[in-house]
């Protein structure tokens, strides 16, 4: 095998003048050039296809995001975006705020969240795969714990009752 | 500053200050273009129509009337039980807030029927003991249990004098929107603190003034015009082992 620093240019091992020297650093610098060209190109190229792929994508979720099934909808509080980001630390501000100090009025409830978030299969957030939370915590990888003890429904005219379920029959 | 310091090429002495201003204004646009989100987000929370919370300048207590309080009358705990999405004890461990008592004066054979619940004491045991913080007092004098923080080590459980709390065994589900319960936490009376924050009486007291009998009066103990003030200054009532001087919200008359 050549190597690369000769087979671009520069000059054989043997005669180590200075010059010759400069002339095979001069080489590796070109050949890393080149390939840094190369690189360059090579992540222009997968750019251009996974934006492309995200566009014929954008409409119907193919596995490139959690699947959302169609809640009772409306205008979320604030950018969705923001939310996304910022909204287990409001949930956990407003939590206390509401607990410890009687603040019920707050603009990042959870009540609110499930009331306008719930499926309209489901009627829920969390029962089903494709619900609002559940489908997101699945894709993230993210345990939700809200719904251990709040509804993940919004109140219906029915009577609650709480109802246990024991693992071992009483 | 030190604008009067004098600068070594001796330029003159506002130039100094004034690329020192501009830097200055750069550097706090640039904090308000980052702090914008949180800036807002502050706004807009002091902005919203917030009832004030819970105050300090307010004691929610209740005074129950033994006297007005039926024998085998059970309104009070199905209104609880309907109010909160409690199972009202279909298992032997489902959690019970509230439940009637009956007492016997042995000697006269003379017997009473009374409520026994949270008695919201001004200084509980229950949050002495606990060992998270979860077992609080609010500023209006409503003991309750942040189930967020609640281990489930059930130490409040032993140290109510009044064995008002209960533990959930159990996984729950279809709980009540307004009464987050769950599995591994200790609950108990709530004196209905979201209907009371509405501005509304706790679900008992409702029930038992539909039953016609009236025996639990809710209100501000901190407030002298308020009713229950001028019946606990006026008639005689007591606190339930009065020698722990816990100092009890809910006080009983008749007994």
């Amino acid at each position: 095998m050549v190597p690369p620093c000769v087979a671009f240019g520069a000059s054989p091992r043997g005669g180590a003048t200075p010059a010759a020297r400069r002339s095979r650093f001069h080489g590796v610098l070109r050949f890393h050039g080149l390939m840094r060209q190369l690189a360059l190109l090579v992540s222009l190229l997968v750019v251009a296809v996974l934006s492309a792929a995200a566009q014929t994508v954008a409409g119907v979720s193919q596995g490139l995001g959690p699947l959302v099934t169609k809640a009772r909808g409306g205008q979320c509080v604030d950018d969705p975006v923001f939310m996304r980001r910022n909204h287990m630390q409001l949930l956990k501000h407003q939590r206390d705020d509401t607990m410890h100090g009687g603040v019920r009025s707050g603009k990042y409830s959870l009540k609110a969240c499930v009331a306008c978030h719930a499926s309209e299969a489901s009627q829920s957030v969390s029962t089903d795969a494709g619900d609002f939370c559940q489908s997101c915590h699945s894709f993230a990888a993210v345990k939700i714990d809200c719904f251990g003890c709040h509804a993940s429904k919004p109140p219906a005219a029915g009577a609650h009752v709480a109802v246990a379920q024991p693992q071992v029959k009483p | 500053m030190n604008n009067d310091r004098t600068s070594p090429r001796s330029e003159p002495a506002t130039k100094a200050p004034s690329r020192r201003g501009f830097l200055g204004v750069a550097a706090a646009g640039m904090a308000g273009i980052l702090l914008a989100p949180g800036v807002r987000l502050i706004e807009i929370a002091q902005a919203a129509p917030t009832t004030v919370g819970a105050s300090s300048k307010v004691r929610w207590g209740m005074l129950i009337d033994s006297g007005k309080c039926a024998s085998g009358c059970t309104d009070c705990v199905t209104a609880c039980n309907t109010e909160n999405g409690l199972s009202g004890g279909k298992l032997p461990t489902d959690s019970q807030w509230i439940r009637k008592i009956e007492i016997k004066e042995v000697r006269t054979g003379k017997t009473q029927s009374l409520p026994m619940m949270c008695q919201h004491c001004a200084e509980p045991p229950c949050v002495d003991v606990c060992p998270t913080g979860a077992s609080f007092k609010r500023a209006d004098g409503i003991v309750l249990v942040d189930k967020h923080i609640c281990i489930g080590c059930r130490y409040c459980v032993m140290a109510c004098p009044y064995k008002a709390r209960s533990f959930v065994h159990e996984p729950l589900s279809n709980q009540k929107t307004d009464v987050p319960r769950g599995m591994g936490t200790v609950e108990g009376c709530t004196m209905c603190v979201h209907k009371v924050d509405k501005g509304e009486r706790p679900a008992c007291v409702t029930a038992c003034s539909d039953a016609g009998h009236g025996a639990i009066l809710f209100g501000d103990l901190n407030n002298p015009e308020s009713e229950i003030s001028k019946r606990v200054a006026s008639y005689p009532s007591r606190q339930i082992r009065e020698d722990l001087n816990l100092n009890t919200g809910v006080r009983y008359s008749g007994i």
